[in-house]
């Protein structure tokens, strides 16, 4: 009954072969068949971001892709962010920021964001709302998201003019 | 969740979907993903077939010709939204994208999926009927053309066979300069809209309207033209008086009423919007004008 394909696909740099259902979706496949759990099922309809990993660096949803469809591809998740116990300016701008409170969006919001800063290192803070439109917080109320991304561009900018 | 068992396709060659297409009955053609995926997720739709366009790489294409401005069924939302020729040739369309859902959602999203899909108030609909689309359908063996009346059957609903795929979507080109605005209201950004309302507008040396097009969608199941409206105004000058009986015009569309929204509001957001969308394109053309 069951329909299956075998997928090789580059997940945080590390390269994994699996049988997968062709039913099974991206985020299932992370969480479940790999066992990294800080990508978040939040609606599993494409409403509230909180599953958003990058495929070939283009920040999607992963409730609403097929792992199939990752085949010869590269994900990155959020377990790809820090280096050891180095954050990325990202992180570390909303630890600072205190941008997060119970967390379970945040996952979401950094991989969305990490994508929009690099294709806009000094945005407005319009710029910085506008993108994180399809990314549902229930807890902060969005001000120290907000605060934090902007810390953050200032950080990489920062650190970009010093190299 | 997750969708229900089917069978997957992932062909390379439009040949190969029109085979597929032709030999499976209760299969669906799976673009983008971001609305037939939610659908699948919820189980509301559970085709014995999943036929994945994501691999075919000659549906994903802009091209420019003199009058018609041609997209493959697979590009993206973001790649069009992107496309510096567009910016320039079709500016009412990278604003009307940038109400398309969200930056995660256009990455996958494409233009011959939504309009497939055919939601009343998909902003990309309201493009393709204010742009007097033509529709490029194919089934084996053989192609066939149709313009937006003849597309459009019912609330998403469209003339797509079972056994045919949407190919390509060509858009009538104004030309430059033009005049045009896209207004929208939903409740969140991001959302369908509640009403969406487009012009395009040019107007001669006298400063009369020379051409004039108004889609307004949300409203009824299928967006609509203001057609008379728009053949009555050629000539006339674009002023208070003339936004007034446009959105007159608008209000009168027979609008849809749901659980969440009533005929009336509707109808509401329709006049409001058109006035907006037509004062703006109007005073955007004449701005183009002075430089």
């Amino acid at each position: 009954m069951s329909d299956t394909r075998n997928i090789a696909v580059v997940v945080n740099g590390k390269s994994y072969e699996r049988t997968v259902d062709t039913r099974r979706t991206l985020g299932d496949f992370l969480r479940l068949d790999l066992g990294l759990t800080g990508t978040h099922f939040g609606c599993e309809h494409g409403a509230c971001g909180a599953c958003t990993v990058r495929v070939d660096g283009i920040a999607v949803r992963s409730c609403l892709m097929l792992a199939v469809q990752a085949n010869e591809k590269s994900v990155q998740t959020v377990e790809d962010l820090a280096k050891g116990d180095s954050l990325s300016p990202l992180q570390q701008s909303f630890h600072d920021r205190h941008a997060l409170q119970c967390g379970f969006c945040t996952p979401g919001i950094l991989m969305t964001m990490t994508e929009f800063l690099e294709e806009n290192p000094a945005p407005s803070e319009a710029e910085v709302r506008d993108a994180l439109s399809g990314n549902i917080c229930r807890c902060t109320g969005y001000q120290n998201i907000v605060d934090a991304v902007l810390l953050a561009a200032d950080t990489m900018r920062k650190t970009q003019d010093a190299v | 969740m997750k969708p229900a068992h089917f069978t997957y396709h992932d062909p390379a060659a439009i040949a190969d979907v029109l085979a597929l297409l032709g030999e499976h009955e209760d299969s669906r053609l799976l673009a983008g993903g971001q609305s037939l995926m939610p659908m699948m997720n919820f189980r509301f739709v559970q085709p014995a077939h999943l036929i994945d366009l994501n691999r075919v790489k000659e549906l994903g294409f802009i091209r420019a010709d003199a009058d018609t401005l041609a997209f493959g069924a697979m590009t993206r939302q973001r790649q069009i939204q992107r496309d510096a020729s567009i910016r320039q040739s079709c500016p009412i369309m990278i604003e009307a994208l940038s109400h398309v859902g969200h930056r995660q959602t256009r990455a996958r999203g494409t233009i011959g999926g939504s309009i497939s899909h055919f939601d009343p108030s998909a902003e990309l609909c309201n493009m393709a009927v204010l742009h007097d689309a033509q529709f490029v359908l194919a089934r084996k063996g053989s192609r066939r053309t149709l313009g937006f009346d003849q597309f459009a059957r019912g609330y998403m609903s469209t003339a797509i066979e079972p056994d045919e795929m949407l190919q390509e979507i060509h858009l009538h080109r104004w030309a430059k300069p033009q005049g045009f605005a896209f207004e929208e209201f939903a409740m969140r950004h991001g959302d369908f809209a509640i009403c969406a309302v487009s012009c395009l507008v040019t107007l001669s040396g006298s400063g009369a309207i020379d051409a004039l097009a108004i889609a307004i969608s949300g409203v009824a199941p299928i967006p609509q033209r203001l057609r008379n409206f728009e053949t009555a105004a050629r000539g006339q000058m674009p002023d208070h008086t003339l936004y007034r009986e446009a959105a007159l015009q608008a209000a009168a569309i027979e609008a849809m009423s749901d659980a969440y929204t009533t005929a009336d509001y509707r109808r509401h957001l329709a006049r409001v919007l058109t006035y907006r969308a037509v004062e703006k394109a109007a005073a955007r053309f004449k701005s183009q004008g002075m430089t």
